[in-house]
């Protein structure tokens, strides 16, 4: 109980939030594209959630953060077309398995590659997003249903606001929850200097396991509703532009700040896809070009993010108790 | 026979990408060594080359010899210039910031070329100012292509090494690799030196380039990414830092990715290559000419 | 009395502009096509023969069409995106295209959930109209599929090339190409013939070295690549470069003027399927070829002659049916015969499928040579 009283004003705020969001949605003042656009970037946050545990409050340079949400997109759509489920409650069991599913691997994963250094630890998750994406690609020589690199078609659309802004205000609080216990905090020593932190006994091997496999399970959850969403995977969807997409809210919302995600990923989304449909297509490729000029204006003025370490009063997500 | 000799032609298949791998490595184990960094941009810097060397065969009908010339030039130039606007500032930051930086100017000079106005995101024909011969030699057959690259990549190598370890600037290089701090105080210009070691670096892919064109004429402005991501696995392999690493992993990754296309599927030779990476890490982290890196 | 005749005088000049556009329904259709990526050439080619489709329509069509054009870079992801907005932002009244199969699979998927027709000119797949063995309302074509058009080039390799041995090289992330490749092999096979070499290469593949040794070492008559021009050019550039003398075959993902720029020597003189010839001998493809070469000064590719049946079938199914309605559309389209289009004459089948001829033409330095027709 004193779990859910801690988070009356996060909660409070998701009511009204999702009060709005509804209202919004059945009025048909949004249409369903734009409904979409606004399940997606909860969705986004999600995994970016993840990537900022991993990397902004942890500091392991991750550049497969998509890998491990595809993983978890593909394992839900499988489990869905195995299982024939169609409805969002059988669907909750599926999700969560793939979000289990993927911290798994990324579990496994971890053990030879954590204990690199940075530059080392970039090369080799983005080695493994390129592994993945092969993988997915023969899929279809595995199990024909998944398409390989014709892409997994059929996907049952279950993913709707009344199942992504639970799960999302769940996740939130469960992030927010870890990070203000003890495990966080030898997260944050790990990432600001990881020899003192073992010289002090924190067993900085598990911890970094630890919140690399819950950024893992927060990217297959995400990829499950992402699925779900969209009713289509293709393997091109999870490759290493997908992790910069996480790479920039993470840092651009501010390392080591769930509100800065949050905030980083409504603008983003909202920014990318609002462009789609603003601009003529020709306009659109400069989208690309404009990003990487940011990434590395903030490299040079504010390297850890813009709402770096600081957290939202309003929305209580720095109250603990 | 016949066995022997379709692994024989599938081996110099390998050598030849090989070739092209170890001239782009050479570019990422020299800034490596010197900068501790990896850049991320290399590949498409590569990329880059190709395209240059296009426009002087495509576009304006340069003779061979001039082709290199430019190609090396602007090569390099715009590894400098990249090092200069982009690293340099960044010298004293957090690696993770450089590193993440530098992905930034890889994904930059990709997007940025291949606007329409550029050289737009398109499959160009790059042109070959040859014919196509090959040469029977019993066994196997082997192309003029193949021959050519061999070469080049030779001469190169020999450049390289004469450049590396017998010249002034080359000892500097080494010796900055060895420890910046102490190499300044032995009245060694460090900026100087690093922007030498990028331009020699990117000079190098620049040649890769012009090879990679002739041997597979499609170009496109991302058609560094997958070469840039092996050559920097090649020089892991072989010794990051090391010159002769990135030559012999930059073969090795060449014809291991030959030889998986040969005899299993040609759809897993990029996936291999991760597992390579994984082993090499797991078993041998500081490559094969390598010493003990730290970890932490 | 000024006043009147001034009236009516403004009235009289008024009339011509009052003229088509005047009190005619408005109604949406959505073209979706590869404008960037790498097929551009076919997108340019869609969408130029979409104009003059639109154009030839407002002479004497009843409607007023709004074309709402979108571009998918031949990227499923990309294509799916264009639909849900089209569909769901833009409200078309019926989609034409996609162009190619590995979009217009996973388009196919919104059209029947969101219940729009779509007619594609050129998806050969097989999976466009069909999923899981059944058929998907609101999904049409007007192009033979890849069963048939497999079929008649394994056909013409053993009949009219003579070849007994074959060798298969196709693209594992496309349908079209796995689709055709399969169908290949299996009528290849069926006819006494023997496939030597059936290996698959991914999209961004650039070194072929080990599948053309591959190749070079079984020295098989006839080589087929079922793939986009760009990759053909490669790869036969490859197999000359290691002297493969086999004779090359391909289907309609050939039909590109940047076939030859790109491969030159190494692809003149091979053989393709494709769905018509622009030197075929009939009213109506006449007049669009001509209009066609004035207008773009070359002679439009099988992918414009096929983009522009398409969307004639749905403009004139709109007038026929005079209801702006997608329900009585499709019903209407599940119903076409005997539509009269540059490429032949087109009539859906149960599948959604256009029953038609195949032609066979080789590639020659300035576009291509028409060889036979094969029925079905």
């Amino acid at each position: 109980m004193s779990f859910l009283r801690s988070a009356r004003r996060l909660l409070l705020v998701s009511v009204v939030v999702y009060v709005l969001l509804k209202g919004l949605f059945l009025s048909g003042l949004a249409t369903e594209y734009l409904q979409q656009i606004i399940l997606y970037a909860l969705i986004v946050i999600i995994g970016s959630l993840g990537l900022n545990v991993i990397y902004g409050y942890t500091g392991q340079f991750s550049l497969g953060q998509a890998a491990f949400y595809g993983i978890g997109a593909y394992m839900s759509a499988y489990l869905t077309h195995v299982f024939s489920i169609g409805s969002a409650l059988p669907f909750l069991p599926v999700l969560f398995a793939s979000g289990l599913f993927s911290a798994l691997i990324g579990y496994l994963i971890g053990f030879p590659i954590l204990r690199l250094r940075d530059d080392f630890l970039a090369i080799a998750t983005l080695g493994f997003g390129i592994f993945v994406r092969v993988f997915l690609d023969n899929s279809d020589r595995l199990i024909d249903a998944l398409g390989g690199a014709r892409g997994f078609v059929g996907i049952p659309r279950i993913t709707s606001l009344d199942l992504v802004l639970p799960v999302t205000i769940v996740l939130i609080l469960v992030t927010r929850n870890v990070i203000f216990s003890k495990y966080g905090l030898f997260w944050q020593c790990i990432k600001d200097d990881e020899l003192a932190s073992s010289a002090f006994g924190i067993n900085t091997g598990r911890m970094k396991s630890m919140a690399f496999t819950y950024g893992c399970f927060l990217a297959g959850i995400a990829g499950g509703l992402y699925a779900h969403l969209y009713s289509f995977l293709h393997p091109s969807n999870f490759d290493f532009l997908k992790s910069i997409d996480f790479l920039i809210i993470v840092i651009v919302g501010g390392m080591g700040s769930i509100t800065g995600t949050i905030f980083a990923g409504l603008v983003w989304v909202g920014f990318i896809e609002g462009l789609r449909i603003v601009l003529p297509s020709g306009m659109l490729e400069y989208r690309w070009v404009l990003i990487p000029i940011l990434l590395i204006v903030l490299m040079f003025w504010r390297p850890n993010g813009l709402m770096a370490q600081k957290e939202s009063r309003f929305l209580g997500i720095d109250r603990v108790s | 026979m016949e066995f022997l000799s379709y692994t024989l032609q599938q081996l110099i298949n390998g050598l030849q990408l090989g070739a092209v791998y170890a001239l782009i490595a050479l570019g990422y184990t020299m800034v490596y060594g010197v900068l501790r960094l990896i850049n991320f941009a290399h590949g498409d810097i590569f990329m880059f080359g190709t395209f240059v060397a296009y426009f002087c065969i495509a576009r304006w009908h340069l003779p061979i010899y001039l082709v290199f010339m430019i190609t090396i030039g602007a090569t390099a130039a715009l590894g400098v210039l990249v090092e200069k606007i982009a690293y340099k500032p960044l010298r004293a930051a957090p690696r993770i910031s450089l590193l993440i930086t530098a992905v930034g100017v890889s994904l930059f000079l990709e997007y940025f070329l291949s606007l329409n106005a550029m050289f737009t995101p398109n499959y160009i024909a790059f042109p070959r100012p040859f014919d196509v011969a090959g040469y029977d030699a019993s066994l196997v057959v082997v192309t003029n292509i193949q021959l050519i690259i061999f070469s080049v990549t030779a001469a190169s190598l020999f450049l390289l090494y004469l450049l590396v370890y017998r010249s002034k600037h080359g000892r500097a290089m080494r010796a900055l690799s060895h420890d910046q701090e102490t190499a300044s105080l032995m009245g060694i210009n460090v900026d100087a030196t690093i922007s030498f070691t990028f331009a020699v670096g990117t000079a190098c892919a620049g040649v890769g380039g012009i090879l990679y064109g002739f041997a597979y004429p499609q170009i496109n402005v991302f058609m560094g990414i997958m070469p840039g991501i092996k050559s920097f696995i090649a020089a892991v392999l072989g010794g990051i830092g090391l010159v002769h690493g990135a030559v012999l992993g930059g073969l090795l990754i060449g014809v291991s990715e030959v030889f998986v296309s040969a005899y299993l599927s040609s759809t897993f030779r990029d996936g291999f290559i991760f597992v390579i990476l994984l082993l090499v890490l797991l078993f041998r982290p500081s490559g094969i000419f390598g010493r003990r890196i730290e970890k932490v | 009395m000024k006043m009147k005749r001034a009236f009516i005088v403004i009235l009289a000049l008024l009339f011509p502009f009052a003229g088509p556009g005047f009190g005619k329904e408005a109604v949406r259709i959505g073209l979706i096509t590869p404008l960037t990526g790498d097929v551009k050439t076919y997108g340019e080619s869609a969408k130029n023969a979409f104009s003059i489709a639109l154009e030839d329509y407002a002479k004497t069509g009843k409607y007023q069409i709004i074309p709402i054009v979108a571009d998918d870079r031949n990227d499923p992801t990309e294509g799916a995106n264009a639909a849900l907005k089209l569909i769901t932002q833009d409200k078309v009244l019926a989609i034409v295209g996609p162009l190619t199969s590995k979009v217009a699979i996973p388009v196919s998927e919104y059209a029947v959930k969101y219940k729009v027709p779509m007619v594609s000119g050129t998806a050969t797949a097989e999976k466009v109209t069909i999923a899981d063995g059944k058929r998907k309302p609101y999904v049409f074509r007007a192009c033979f599929i890849d069963p048939f058009q497999g079929s008649v080039a394994a056909t013409f390799a053993l009949n009219d090339l003579k070849a007994h041995a074959a060798a298969i090289l196709y693209d594992v992330g496309n349908d079209y190409s796995k689709g055709l490749a399969e169908v290949f092999k299996a009528t290849f096979e069926n006819g006494k013939g023997a496939v030597v070499v059936f290996e698959s290469y991914q999209k961004d593949d650039v070194d072929f070295s080990a599948l053309v040794t591959k190749v070079a070492a079984k020295k098989p008559d006839v080589v087929f690549l079922p793939d986009y021009y760009n990759k053909v050019a490669l790869i036969a550039q490859q197999l000359r470069d290691r002297a493969v003398k086999s004779v090359l075959m391909g289907t309609d993902g050939w039909d590109s003027p940047e076939l030859v720029k790109i491969g030159k020597n190494a692809i003149i003189g091979g053989y393709f399927t494709n769905h018509y010839s622009s030197e075929r001998k009939d009213k109506v493809a006449e007049a669009f070829v001509r209009q066609y070469k004035e207008k773009h000064g070359a002679a439009p590719d099988a992918l414009a002659a096929l983009t522009y049946d398409a969307t004639m079938i749905v403009l004139e199914t709109l007038d026929k049916v005079q209801k702006a309605d997608a329900e009585a559309i499709t019903k209407a389209l599940s119903e076409l015969k005997n539509f009269h289009g540059v490429t032949g004459t087109i009539g859906f089948d149960k599948k959604g499928d256009a029953v038609k001829s195949a032609v066979i033409l080789q590639v020659e330095k300035e576009g291509s040579r028409y060889v036979t027709t094969i029925n079905p």
